[in-house]
């Protein structure tokens, strides 16, 4: 579905990916995990077509993505929900995703609505009010409820738990565990390594802007290195 | 990292902003309560007040149309347009010119100052300033203006800087209450309010302004679902210029046409812009009311001074008072 060929990306003529390897399958979720500033958001925003790569190539579904604007990826299914959100906060939650399904037709757009609602209950409950207003656990579903009404393909996750409560990460793990299931490709961001970890088919640790380690979410758990650095144990 | 720490949502903010409003709008309408008092006071005649106010507020209507192009512009792009007045005169001139070429009714040429005037906005757009050269504020101000210098001795050039008059056919007078009102005020009046209120539906129900309201909202979350951000930016600035295109239709028969005209209305219309919130579009008719009336009653307090002087007292007030405006910054 996704392939990073040694990705070089950074801001100005500073480089912060080296040469990263990267594969997301069809229909798996994939973790990427690293330290604060390791690079993560960075690769991101370059897959999702924010920030041309200096150098290497990103394969989305079988097409190089060089010069295809964010708004055109969406088109071609891969779908990116940022670490800040992006939420319209002046516009109401229907608003919100209704502008998700830009791209979709008006059928599509129904039953998705009802399906991200079904999802996300709470929703539902508070669709008539206005994004800005809402707290960050409430922002984050909007965020990706939103992401899913444009029908994606593949979905880039930034740190979704972030700021979170305990309780609700788990919450929002097993929702991208249940999307996952549905056929979409994830390519997850966490710092929280363990929980991504353990719900990840597959993974991936990066450091200073490299892919240091990679194995199956299991696996990495287990690595005496992982254990180490990122789980705190 | 800006972490929230997850609590239930303050569902009361909702009203109690609502709330807030309310209580701007009372306070607003008692200052002009008193205001309207002390005009009474000194003019010592009912009837003129009644007729200064019946003026303003139906001049208004036609600076708040004006203005609603402005703080659109604004509000979605972050551009202060000063090319705006510019544009009103040239839609001016194109009315003239329709109405002396064809003999069409003023009112009609609508028909195509609104669509030449939304393809100037998307050529002046794509242009100048969606490339890189428009990238700066400091470049977009530079580019407004100048362009607004152009299309002034463009037009001085082609038709002299004598004015031009447009009468209205069947022109009547109509009594309001004791006041006389000319039929051309009263119909622009209700026709720039009637519009103000459909851009305003168009931005609140239709899909498109949705987008719009989702760019100004959020530009990197609008490109992230999938919206041409620039394909928004270049249909503001049209819709923002055709509203200087139909407030033209609407206000030829009331003005001398001369190449400058634009002036005096970038100045009334950037203080109804800031007065009613930078891209607040509602606040922008309500602000053009009030400016119309602020207009008005300082020619009763001043008695034939420059009715200039009370809008820019009014500005340097809300600068200093409430530089966010009546109403708050955005729709
Ligand atoms: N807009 C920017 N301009 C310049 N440097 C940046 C910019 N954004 C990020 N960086 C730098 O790039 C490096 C990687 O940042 P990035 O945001 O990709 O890390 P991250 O792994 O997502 O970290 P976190 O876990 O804190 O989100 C950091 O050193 C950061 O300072
Ligand atoms: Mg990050």
């Amino acid at each position: 579905m996704l392939t990073l060929e040694k990705l070089s990306a950074g801001y100005g003529r500073m480089r912060i990916l080296h040469e990263v390897d990267l594969h997301v399958g069809a229909g798996e979720l994939v973790a990427l995990v690293g330290a604060n500033g390791a690079g993560k958001t960075t690769t991101l925003r370059s897959i999702c077509g924010q920030l041309p790569p200096q150098a290497g190539r990103i394969v989305f579904d079988g097409g190089d993505t060089a010069g295809r604007r964010p708004d055109v990826l969406v088109r071609d299914g891969l779908v990116h929900v940022p670490e800040d959100r992006a939420l319209f906060g002046t516009l109401t939650v229907e608003e919100n995703l209704r502008m998700g399904a830009w791209t979709a037709s008006a059928e599509d757009t129904t039953t998705r609505l009802e399906q991200v609602y079904d999802l996300f209950p709470i929703l539902a409950e508070r669709r008539g009010q206005v994004a800005q207003t809402f707290s960050g656990g409430q922002q984050q579903m909007l965020a990706i409820g939103r992401a899913l009404m444009a029908g994606p393909r593949m979905l880039l996750l930034d740190e979704p738990s972030t700021g979170l409560a305990p309780k609700l990460t788990w919450t929002m793990l097993d929702a991208v565990r249940e999307i996952r299931d549905t056929g979409v490709s994830v390519l997850l961001v966490e710092q929280n390594a363990k929980q991504a970890l353990a719900i990840a088919d597959r993974a991936y640790v990066m450091e200073s802007g490299s892919i240091v380690l990679s194995g199956g979410g299991g696996e990495l758990a287990d690595d005496e290195r992982v254990r180490k650095a990122y789980l705190g144990l | 990292m800006t972490a929230t720490i997850d609590t239930d949502a303050p569902e009361t903010r909702a009203p109690s902003a609502t709330l807030a409003v309310l209580k701007r709008a009372g306070v607003v309408g008692a200052l002009v309560a008193v205001a309207i008092a002390v005009a009474l006071v000194q003019s010592g005649s009912g009837i003129v007040v009644w007729q200064s106010v019946v003026t303003g507020l139906l001049t208004g209507g036609l600076y708040g149309l004006i203005a609603m192009g402005l703080t659109l512009i604004f509000g979605v792009l972050d551009i202060v347009n000063f090319a705006h007045g510019a544009l009103l005169a040239v839609a001016m001139f194109i009315s003239f010119g329709v109405v002396q070429a064809t003999g069409l009714h003023p009112y009609l040429t609508m028909l195509v100052t609104v669509p030449a005037l939304f393809l100037v906005g998307v050529l002046v757009h794509r242009g100048l300033l969606s490339g890189s050269g428009g990238a700066t504020l400091e470049n977009q101000l530079l580019i407004t203006l100048g362009l607004s210098l152009l299309l002034e001795n463009g037009l001085l050039l082609f038709f002299g800087a004598e004015p031009k008059n447009v009468g209205l056919p069947g022109e009547t007078h109509l009594d309001v209450f004791g006041a006389v009102v000319a039929g051309s005020r009263l119909y622009a009046f209700a026709g720039a309010v009637a519009l103000g209120l459909a851009l305003y539906w168009m931005l609140q129900h239709t899909g498109l302004g949705t987008a719009i309201r989702a760019v100004a909202s959020n530009g990197p979350g609008a490109e992230l679902v999938g919206i041409n951000v620039r394909r928004i930016h270049t249909l503001t600035f049209a819709i923002g210029a055709a509203c200087a295109g139909a407030a033209a239709a609407l206000a030829v028969p009331l003005l001398s046409v001369t190449p400058t005209l634009g002036e005096q209305f970038n100045i009334t219309a950037f203080v109804v812009v800031v007065l009613g919130g930078m891209g607040n579009v509602v606040g922008a008719l309500v602000g053009g009311l009030l400016i119309g009336l602020v207009e008005q009653l300082t020619t009763i307090y001043l008695d034939g001074q420059s009715s200039l002087l009370g809008v820019f007292v009014v500005f340097v007030l809300v600068l200093f008072l409430r530089p966010q405006g009546l109403f708050g910054r955005r729709t």
